[in-house]
């Protein structure tokens, strides 16, 4: 799936750049740390906005064009920042034919916002995520930590009730 | 020899060194391997697999371009069926998302995929017809438009690209949705993209191009209001005759002249003469800062590809390129001013067209600081293929052109100007004439071969009179930032440096006729076209810039001297520093 690059302007804090800043000068020079990199920039900023590519396409001295090409191939890799509530619906097989096509539409449509997208208040985002293992409870959504089994579209506007 | 081994291709034998790449060996063995995404040491990937052949107990077939012989009896079919059947199949799969507008295609003809196709009798085009990504075409570059809706994705411009130390471009997402693009999907017009165009000569079908101003020329010529001028630089006569199936390497000189004048261009200019031109202001230049103390190593600034390099990437050295404008700009400058006035015509009814090997010409034309005369010096930049395409247009049956000369006055080149195409003709040029201007006597010889040669990076130190000068030489970006870090941090111990932004430099431009893989990958295209030039130098009756007669007229009648306060206003342009992206 493509991803979408959010327009939700990006904010750091000192605290956020210098953990950043850190990691980057003990890997700066070994181009095959350049995925741990990103990977911690993402556990740092929930994603990697242009601002954060760009620090560490400089920081690790590899053209932008190549982190982007990493970002938008692994699917870890998020170019929009995740909601105060981070929704995810598993489209793996099972859920799938259990219909989870049809949560993700219902999310769609509750939060005005597509898949890979988040809320320009900040409050939600919503992922279409592989098999999380819960193949049992099809079909399954997250919300934070908060586990959704055997669910329908109609109970969609309830559940999002409960995160206001 | 006991790194020889035996092996078979189609059941015959050859002996081989240990370690040849299959399609060297079979080219050893008179066959040619087809390729699509292979580029002789600049994309060994692999990924295309239309090379495929089978070996003999392999467990599938194997990538041809990249699977080294190791194994001392190797059997190796190259054309069983199973093999044209999975190129078939390969074929087939490109074509399922490929745009296959033929014949409305600026590459119809000299498709590498469609030549493919015919080949291998691919008889339905749509015959695997799932999901089509639909791109829209990125218009955003001054010289160039990608349509990825042609892109086969064999990553070749990316690997160019990368070639020239850029990396602008690359393959971004995944899957059915993988496709070429620069950074957070941003226009190539926002990126440090130089221009250089070399994605577009190494491209096999249709997906980048030049942006085409063949109709706006051909408009002007209709219109009896404008005065039509044209120029053609050094490096397009020695490549123009590939447009009409001649060898590498033919010089054109005669029929190119002839060509223009019966596209119906009122003067047909040659760049030769502004490139000696560039050589009195840009040597004289040079003495000067080495006279006064002025900022060293100098850099030549002909290259408008390498001038925005430069801009991008060290912003901070701006001021060690010479001021002078390329011979283009200079020519332009000179139609507009000088000649327009001697003839008595209304600069703003001339059409300054220029006929050049390079894409970024037609981003340089447009710069500030490059219309002397208050017109732009030069109107319309038309690549060498786009001049072919013309010609065709017009129904002129180029091969059968008698030999013409271009028209005076702006028309005399001396031998040091043709030379300019190839990577180290400028520098060789700048130093004939300095060291006789040095010295006041004659040169033995005036060919430096040291300078000669298509290494990236070349050095040459020489001794004209009292002055010692060591030279650089670097053709291609990637090189260029070789010497660049010197520069940067102060280690470069030149007088003068001379860059191209393309490798091999101009015979090797982004605006030269496109020659398909199985050409690049085998056959020393830059050589091969610059020998063309330095042939034509040879056999010049004149081959120092100083002794240009139409030269030493211009100065004589309108400029003074070299670096004048007129040359200055007419000749010599400034440089801005440019971001890496421009982002909205």
């Amino acid at each position: 799936m493509l991803k979408k690059i959010s327009k939700i302007p990006f904010t750091d804090s000192p605290e956020q750049a210098a953990k950043l800043d850190a990691v980057i000068a003990e890997c700066t020079g070994d181009v095959s740390m350049l995925m741990h990199v990103m990977q911690v920039a993402q556990d740092i900023y929930g994603y990697l906005p242009f601002e954060i590519q760009q620090k560490i396409a400089d920081g690790m001295n590899v053209p932008l064009e190549k982190v982007y090409g990493v970002a938008t191939f692994y699917a870890q890799f998020a170019l929009a920042p995740k909601g105060k509530y981070a929704i995810s619906v598993c489209l793996g097989t099972a859920c799938y034919v259990k219909g989870a096509q049809e949560i993700l539409d219902e999310l769609s449509a509750q939060l005005g916002i597509e898949a890979e997208e988040c809320t320009a208040d900040g409050k939600y985002s919503l992922t279409a995520c592989r098999c999380i293992g819960a193949c049992g409870l099809a079909p399954v959504m997250t919300i934070n930590d908060d586990v959704y089994g055997k669910i329908t579209a109609a109970d969609v506007k309830g559940i999002l009730a409960k995160y206001e | 020899m006991e790194n020889m081994l035996n092996i078979k291709i189609n059941g015959m034998s050859y002996s081989v060194p240990y370690g040849t790449k299959i399609i060297d060996a079979a080219r050893m063995a008179g066959i040619e391997i087809p390729t699509l995404c292979f580029l002789k040491e600049i994309n060994e990937i692999g990924a295309c697999r239309f090379c495929v052949v089978e070996v003999k107990g392999a467990r599938s077939l194997v990538a041809a371009c990249v699977y080294p012989i190791e194994r001392d009896g190797t059997e190796i079919f190259t054309n069983s069926e199973k093999v044209r059947a999975s190129r078939r199949t390969t074929l087939e799969l490109i074509l399922s998302t490929h745009d296959r507008k033929c014949l409305t295609c600026v590459r119809s003809g000299n498709c590498e995929l469609q030549k493919l196709c015919l080949e291998y009798g691919v008889s339905q085009a749509d015959k695997f017809d799932g999901d089509k990504p639909v791109y829209e075409l990125d218009y955003s570059a001054a010289h160039m438009i990608r349509d990825n809706n042609k892109c086969i994705l064999c990553r070749r411009c990316v690997a160019a690209c990368d070639n020239q130390g850029i990396s602008v471009i690359g393959a971004n997402a995944r899957g059915i949705d993988t496709h070429i693009s620069s950074a957070f999907e941003l226009p190539l017009g926002s990126t440090s993209c130089i221009s250089c165009g070399q994605c577009i000569v190494n491209c096999p079908v249709g997906a980048i191009y030049e942006k085409d101003d063949t109709a706006k020329v051909f408009e002007a010529i209709n219109d009896p209001e404008k005065y039509v001028v044209v120029q053609a630089a050094p490096a397009v006569r020695a490549t123009l005759g590939e447009c009409f199936g001649l060898p590498v390497g033919t010089d054109v000189t005669g029929k190119m002249f002839a060509a223009l004048r019966r596209l119906g261009f009122d003067k047909v200019f040659d760049t030769n003469f502004a490139a000696d031109l560039t050589i009195m202001e840009e040597a004289t230049e040079l003495l000067s800062r080495v006279k006064n103390g002025g900022v060293l190593p100098m850099i030549t600034s002909c290259s408008p590809g390498w001038i925005k390099y430069c801009e991008h990437y060290y912003p901070t050295e701006l001021d060690h390129l010479s001021t002078c404008k390329s011979p283009m700009q200079m020519q332009g400058a000179i139609i507009k001013s000088y000649y327009a006035e001697k003839n008595g015509i209304d600069p703003e009814k001339i059409v300054s067209v220029a006929i050049m090997p390079c894409t970024a010409k037609k981003f340089e034309c447009g710069r500030d600081d490059e219309s002397a005369a208050g017109y732009p010096d030069v109107d319309y930049v038309l690549t060498t293929r786009e001049l072919g395409r013309m010609i065709n247009t017009a129904g002129i049956n180029f091969n059968l052109l008698p030999e013409e000369d271009c028209d005076a006055p702006l028309g005399q080149g001396t031998g040091a100007a043709v030379i300019f195409g190839a990577t180290g003709g400028v520098m060789e040029a700048a130093l004939r004439t300095a060291a006789e201007v040095i010295t006041g006597e004659e040169l033995e010889s005036p060919e430096f071969h040291d300078v000669r040669g298509m290494e990236g990076v070349k050095e040459a130190s020489y001794k004209l009179g009292d002055l010692d000068v060591k030279v650089a030489i670097a053709s291609g970006t990637k090189n260029a930032k070789v010497l660049m870090d010197k520069v940067k941090d102060g280690t470069a111990d030149y007088t003068f440096i001379e860059i191209m932004g393309c490798p091999g430099g101009c015979i090797n431009g982004g605006g030269q006729p496109v020659q398909p893989a199985s050409v690049r990958n085998f056959v020393d295209l830059k050589s091969l076209r610059a020998s063309a030039l330095y042939k034509n130098d040879e056999n010049r009756p004149l081959r120092k810039s100083h002794l240009n007669e139409d030269v030493k007229t211009v100065y004589a009648e309108y400029l003074g001297e070299p670096n004048s306060h007129k040359a200055h206003k007419l000749l010599h342009t400034s440089y801005v520093a440019r971001p890496l992206f421009t982002k909205e």
